[in-house]
Order: C-alpha cells, then structure tokens, then sequence
C-alpha cells in the first residue's frame, strides 16, 4: 500500500484534475445566472454567456459609437503602457540600489533603514500626497506602480547580493578585480535572475495599483473602465475585462519565467538539482 | 457528482434570487447625503420602528458607505428599497429590468451640485478644457445642462474620470482646473482661493430629485411596508426645525450643525407631503425625465437592448415618458397622498 503522499496521478489524470475545478466553476455559473435571467430577463448581476459574447463584440470588435475607437483594445493600450513602463522601471531602481545596498556597506548604513521603512509605507494611503507631487496624468500612475513594487525588489535584491558567498568575492579580489568588477563579473550575473523572479512576484501588486491609480482618475484603461460601467453595473463587460486582465498578467508572468529560462539556464538547472 | 451540483446550484440560485413574496421582514438601505440623513435619524430616534409596529411589519434601516454600490445591492434583490436621485433609479434598477416606485420625494438639489473653475468666472471658459467628475453620474449629467445652456457640448471639452473620494485633492494639483461635484466635496473646493462656482443645480431647478426608490412587486404586495415608510419619513420631516435633530443628522455625516445647515440651504427638502404630492404631479417632472433619459442613452447607459431613449417607461401622474409596454420606474404620489391627507 502506497502512502496517500506518495501517490503520484498519471499524465491523463493530472489534465482531468486540472480542468475540472474550471468546469465545475462555469457549471455553477452558468446555472446560477439562468436561474436569475429566469425570473428577470434585464438582470445584469449574472449575464448569460451570450450576453457577454455580445458585449465583448460591441467593446472590442465595434466602433464606438461616440468616439469611433475601439474601447477595448484603447483600454488595454493603455493599461499595458503603463505597466510595463512602471514594472521597467521598478525593476531597474531595484536591480541598481539593490545591488549598490548590497556590495557597499557604506551605501547600505545610509539607504537601508530608509527603503524598509519606504516599503512599509502603503502608497495607497498617502494618495494625497502622490497627486500633489506628481499631479493626476500618466506621470502620477505609473509613479504609483513604482512606489509600490520597487521597495520591495530593493529589498530583495540587497538580501540576495548578501548571500552571496564571501568567498567567491574575496576570491576575485585576489585575482585583482576591482570592486567594479566584481560588481559586473560577479555579482551582475548572479543577480540577474533573482531580479526576474522578484518582478514576478510583485507583478500582482502593480496590476492592484494600477487598478487602483486608473479608478481614480484617469481617461482610459482596464480599470477605468471596469469602475465606470459599475456604476450601472455591467457585469457582461466588468466579468469579460476581469479574465483579460487575468490573461495578461498570466502572460507577463509566463514570458518571464521563459525569458530567465532562456537567458540563465544556469540558474534554473541550479535550482532544480537543490 | 450531479447530485451534488444539482444541489449546491440550486442553494445558490435560491440564495441569489430576489424573493418578492409576500414577508413581513423588509430592508431599506441609504448612504450619506444630506437629504437622506433623516433615514439615520429615523432609525436611531425610533421613528421607523414605531411605525413598522403600527403596521404589524419590520424594517431594517441599512447604511451602505458606498452610494453605486448600495443602488447595486437594490438592484441585485438584497434591499427592498434604496435611497437614490431620479438619474439613476432610471440608469441602474429600470434599466437591469427591476420594476421600481419612487415612494417618496424628498428633495430636489438646488444648488448642491456645481461646477467650478479655478481662476475663471464664466461657464463660457471651460471650452477645450479637463474636467474632472465622476462619470456617467448626476455631476455629468449637470455639466451636459450646463454646456447646452450656453451653447457648448461635451465635444468641446475632455472628462476625466475621478474618483469622488479623491476629488478635493485631485483639485489641489495644478493639471485640474475644472471639476464637476457635489456637497460637502463643492463647499470644500469653492472655499479654495481662486475657485468659482459657475453653474449649479439652482440653474436647473427640480432636475436633480433625491428619492426613496422601492420594489414595485413588493409595494404592491406589502403597501404596509409602503405606508409605515412614508408615515415614518413624514415625521421625521416634522421634527426637522429642531436643532437637536438637526445636529444629530450632523454629526452622523461627519460636520457640525452650521455644515449641514449650509447643505440643507441648497438643497429645496420636501417638509410637507402635500408640497412633495403636487411636485411629482408637475407637468415638468415627465420633462425633466425625458431629459435624463436621453442623456443616458447617448451615453449608453440605459442598456444594451435600448434602440432609443424612449426604451424604458417611466410613469409619473402627468403621463408615461418612454415606453408605455415597458414601464420600470414609477413615480408614485399615492402614499405621499395619504400622509399628506393624515390617512396613515
């Protein structure tokens, strides 16, 4: 008799397994939203499947009839913009600081005690304060996403470059690198692909920012839109933009494992023999 | 397998379906306003109370921080009624196909929502410029008036969607020079320097109504429930000259007395039913309704199955605006009629 940990299911199994909570999921709904559509054939709180196939025909396949554009894909324009911009750049402040904090200890008695403490400080509870600096436009969005992830992959990107072994940069020391070239020989490539699983990670807290920054104020963008059409509670446009946006972050979140895999197989052969 | 699902959707489609039999148990929910600020009073003074004993009913009296979202929560089958303005009892109930009543009229804003602009003094000015509102709401609807008035249309400036709770900081930023809002947020930006209010509600007077929306399946069934409200709405009205009450609806949205007061200025509350009666009777309510309802149809928000904006029936005393065959809001004066004869 197999021990219940030691049970490993077969590939067919494994698919079935994993398919079927997604069903079970869209069988609920779907009986849940013809119960409701029943009893009231305008109710908006569960649209039946075809009433958001429509709606995503009339957002993302159909000229608006005020602007002439197509909202859906505007949206999405928009919403990517500003948070690849915002993630790019949040991971360079953390890549640079994070590294200088790490390898300098002088660096480091100044800067530290400040990033942690920056990164406990919850951004949306000083929104006052970011519209006054950095005004209400794109600026002000994207500066969002950066006060909220770039802390955190500071922080991480310090504590990785720490556990660095002391060996091996003593050892390169001896060969007769300088502290900048320990930094780029060293340190640089080693850290790379943290860096990578660090943005990873914090991905999930930029698109919460992002949503938050574009229901504030904003003239476009995924969350705009799904905070404007609550409040005649679309739901067979907000349920469609709901799985877009969990499309794209898969997305984002896929392609950059794939990016580390490609770029530091090193890395990932490393972690896979621990 | 199927059993089971069977079972767990049935639970959730009877858990989710708004159950309009008759009950004796009914739930009202409002938000902070200062003209639903009674609803509050009501319920810690009693009054409600009192008055669902009288008709051998209960009430629960809920307060929603979120104002969308309690008009969600009604349309949705959790509340039996909801407090709400004329714009968009007809955008969110009517248009999801929730026949609702306005029971009870209770104000009409008159000059309590505004548009101000930052170092310009007329309307004329905003051309080509930002504003900031929060979208597709009465604030939208006001500056839609207000650019008609003077010849302009929303083609002539950008709207900016802004969170109404981020408004009074978003205006302190240089890039905002005009926003579109509503009390206590206007009073806060008009006491700014350099900030002039050029168009309010007082331009268009009786425009922006401030109703008790209520279930027209449930007030048919239950009038009880329709009476005991409006019994109890009425006496509280009675007891707003006294400053203790005044005060008390103060503190419950966060100002003091002379705050409240100044909201209550600019805004033309209902005391008497009999004023509340003969302004529902009006030959300018059915006008003022085609207005809003062509202004949510060009902005789309009267529903994807409306071909035009007589879609939806709208039915006051002087005749059904709309679609006589699909009427789903009801302005009905006949309970305000009995308060205002002392039949309740």
């Amino acid at each position: 008799m197999k021990r219940l940990m030691n049970i490993e299911p077969s590939r067919f199994w494994r698919t079935f397994l994993t398919i079927v909570p997604f069903i079970v999921i869209i069988a609920l709904y779907w009986s849940a939203s013809d119960a409701r559509l029943a009893e009231n054939p305008n109710d908006k709180l569960l649209p039946s499947f075809t009433q958001i196939s429509s709606a995503i025909d009339r957002m993302a396949f159909t000229e608006n009839k005020r602007t002439g554009e197509y909202l859906f894909w505007q949206d999405s324009a928009a919403s990517l913009y500003r948070i690849l911009l915002g993630i790019t750049i949040s991971a360079a402040i953390g890549l640079i600081i994070g590294l200088i904090n790490g390898l300098l200890p002088g660096v480091r008695a100044g800067l530290s005690p400040l990033v942690t403490i920056a990164s406990l400080v919850p951004p949306m509870a000083i929104l006052p304060i970011l519209f006054i600096t950095f005004g209400l436009d794109e600026l002000a969005k994207v500066m969002l996403i950066i006060i909220g992830t770039a802390p955190v992959i500071i922080r991480d990107m310090q504590s990785q470059v720490m556990q660095i072994p002391k060996e091996q940069l003593i050892k390169a020391q001896t060969l007769g690198a300088s502290t900048w070239l320990v930094t780029i020989r060293v340190v640089l490539p080693q850290i790379m692909p943290k860096l990578l699983a660090a943005v990873r990670l914090s991905l999930g807290a930029a698109w919460l920012f992002l949503i938050a920054a574009e229901a504030i104020a904003a003239q476009e963008g995924l969350g705009y839109r799904i905070f404007l059409v609550r409040r005649y509670m679309a739901m067979d446009v907000i349920l469609p933009y709901v799985a877009w946006i969990t499309v794209l972050a898969f997305a984002m979140d896929f392609s950059l494992k794939k990016m580390s895999q490609v770029c530091f197989p090193w890395y990932h052969h490393q972690e896979a023999s621990k | 397998m199927m059993n089971v699902i069977k079972i767990v959707t049935l639970t959730l489609a009877l858990l989710t379906s708004a159950n309009a039999f008759a009950k004796d148990k009914f739930s009202i929910c409002w938000s902070i306003y200062v003209g639903w600020m009674p609803w509050e009073y009501g319920d810690s003074s009693g009054i409600i109370k009192k008055w669902a004993d009288k008709y051998d009913i209960e009430i629960d009296v809920v307060q929603i921080n979120d104002y969308v979202e309690s008009i969600n929560q009604y349309t949705a089958g959790q509340f039996d009624g909801c407090s709400m303005t004329n714009m968009d009892a007809l955008t969110i109930p009517a248009a999801s196909g929730v026949d609702s009543t306005a029971l009870i009229v209770g104000d009409f804003s008159n000059g309590n929502d505004g548009v101000v602009l930052k170092g310009k003094k007329s309307l004329k000015d905003i051309k080509n410029q930002k504003v900031n509102l929060v979208e597709l709401s009465v604030s939208h609807y006001l500056l839609a008036r207000g650019l008609e008035s003077v010849g302009l249309s929303e083609r002539n400036v950008k709207v900016v969607n802004t969170s109404d709770a981020d408004l009074v900081a978003a205006y302190s930023t240089s890039g905002v020079t005009s926003v579109v809002t509503w009390n206590p947020l206007l009073s806060e930006i008009t006491s700014q320097p350099k900030s002039y209010k050029v168009f309010d509600s007082s331009d268009i007077p009786g425009e922006i109504i401030d109703l008790m929306v209520v279930n027209t399946k449930t007030l048919k069934n239950n009038p009880k429930f329709g009476k005991a409200l409006v019994g109890a709405w009425y006496e509280i009205m009675s007891t707003m000259s006294n400053k203790k009450v005044l005060t008390h609806m103060a503190e419950a949205s966060a100002t003091d007395l002379a705050g409240y007061q100044a909201q209550l200025d600019t805004t033309k509350m209902f005391y008497s039913a009999a004023d509340a009666v003969s302004f529902t009777q009006s030959a300018a309510l059915p006008k003022t309704m085609k207005y809003v309802a062509k202004f949510s149809f060009d902005h789309g928000i009267l529903g994807d199955g409306a071909v035009d904006e007589n879609f939806i029936g709208i039915e006051t005393p002087e005749g059904v605006v709309g679609d006589k065959s699909n009427i789903k809001l009801r302005f009905n004066p006949s309970f305000m009629q009995m308060a205002a004869d002392g039949k309740l």
